[in-house]
């Protein structure tokens, strides 16, 4: 699978405000990116830019198409549906077949008939991670995975992503825990702050405008 | 696609899921009209038609700001928006599974709800006709609605707004329909308006409620 993402010179905004800028890096296959910064820098903005939630104010990305799996914050899950077809829809969405290994990878196998909602907090991001294993995407874009995970989980999560690197895929993660695997580059993001004076911004023209009007 | 449907029917059909939600008002707008109107069956068999078609667009409209609002509450639809199916797909099969639990409920259920309103002879064939004609329209109509108003706090109110002028032409062809029917006279014009701004709606619109919904994810 190609799992190569290239970032050149991407400016990115919330809220119609402009907060990273000039941002460039390369993630080749078999790779992890370590995304850092303060609070409200802009990483979950980053990674909903790159999965295509929400366009670039300038510069380029390129990467394969149909090639990212991406988790934000929230994981996704129906309370009134079980581990199991929760899981198995989001195989079918993805055209994947068997989840039977990602169950047991995430630890999830006791739980299978169980109704999401009655999961504990840390049992739902298991089986929110869960659905990137069974996504068969090459690059996993990942925004805190590992919020509300005990230790072992943490472990169980870091074992998954070294054998979706150990695959050839590749994962770039917005997280402040070490997850203990030795080939994550760091990436901090406070440098490429964009700057105040650049904020108003004229590089777009009328067709920025239209847009804003709508952002 | 068809696991997407499955997916929203289950959980309709699931505690909570509102399924019924629509058919018990449409019970209790055609229980409580005759108790309103009085029991004179001239009357209610003349305003029948309109009350029953009115009765089923507002059962329609009460479902409506569910059927994007909890997927994106839970994160499903950042999930389904980077998803190899696309958006145009994704509102197609979320109105289709709004039309399955609300729209084909009020079909079925319609002729049994015209009793009460002493609907007459021809007219329980044409309100099953028109219904079905026409309930597409105001579920696809009402998705785009919801895609339009997704994110926003409280976008109830808004969304009724928004939607109530676009499910005018289909409440006066659709009841038009019903009345024309029931006097005997014929009733292939409005009927084909009626499926006319169906098809206009079903082939257009989820293109406009996928470009809703790109906007409001931003």
């Amino acid at each position: 699978m190609n799992a190569h993402l290239t970032v050149t010179d991407l400016a990115i905004r919330r809220g119609g405000i402009p907060v990273l800028e000039g941002v460039s890096f390369t993630l080749q296959p078999g790779r992890a990116l370590v995304l850092r910064g303060p609070n409200g820098v802009g990483k979950t903005t980053l990674l909903r830019t790159l999965a295509g939630l929400q366009p670039p104010l300038a510069g380029t990305i390129s990467m394969p198409p149909d090639a990212i799996a991406y988790s934000g914050h929230a994981d996704g899950l129906k309370a009134t549906l079980s581990v199991t077809e929760n899981l198995s829809f989001w195989a079918a969405i993805y055209g994947t077949g068997g989840f039977a290994p990602v169950l047991e990878a995430m630890n999830l196998e006791a739980l299978q008939g169980r109704l999401a909602g009655s999961l504990s907090a840390g049992q739902k991001r298991r089986l929110g991670l869960a659905r990137l294993l069974v996504s068969g995407r090459p690059i996993w874009m990942l925004d805190e995975p590992t919020v509300s995970l005990d230790a072992a989980s943490v472990a169980l999560f870091a074992q998954a992503v070294r054998a979706h690197l150990a695959g050839g895929g590749a994962a770039l993660m917005a997280t402040h825990i070490d997850l203990g695997i030795a080939e994550a580059e760091v990436l901090d993001l406070a440098p490429f702050k964009a700057r105040p004076s650049t904020a108003g911004g004229n590089a777009g023209g009328r067709g920025r405008e239209f847009d804003e009007a709508f952002a | 696609m068809i696991a997407l449907l499955l997916r929203d029917l289950r959980l309709a059909i699931r505690a909570g899921g509102g399924f019924g939600l629509g058919l018990a008002f449409f019970l209790i707008v055609t229980v409580l009209v005759p108790f309103g109107v009085g029991p004179e069956g001239g009357t209610l068999a003349k305003i029948a038609p309109g009350i029953l078609w009115v009765g089923a667009l507002l059962a329609c409209l009460l479902s409506l700001d569910r059927i994007f609002a909890l997927d994106f509450e839970d994160g499903s639809l950042d999930l389904l928006a980077t998803a190899p199916i696309p958006l145009e797909a994704v509102v197609t099969m979320k109105a289709a599974a709004h039309w399955l639990t609300t729209g084909l409920p009020l079909v079925v259920a319609a002729p049994v709800f015209g009793v009460l309103l002493n609907l007459q002879g021809e007219g329980f064939f044409w309100l099953t006709v028109s219904l079905a004609l026409g309930t597409p329209a105001l579920s696809v109509i009402g998705t785009f609605g919801a895609a339009l108003t997704v994110g926003l706090k409280r976008g109830g109110l808004l969304l009724s707004l928004l939607v109530l002028p676009l499910y005018v032409p289909t409440l006066i062809f659709g009841a038009e329909t019903v009345r024309r029917g029931t006097e005997g006279m014929e009733t292939g014009a409005p009927l084909m308006l009626l499926a006319g701004i169906t098809a206009a709606s079903v082939a257009l619109l989820p293109f406009a409620s996928a470009a809703a919904i790109r906007v409001n994810l931003r």
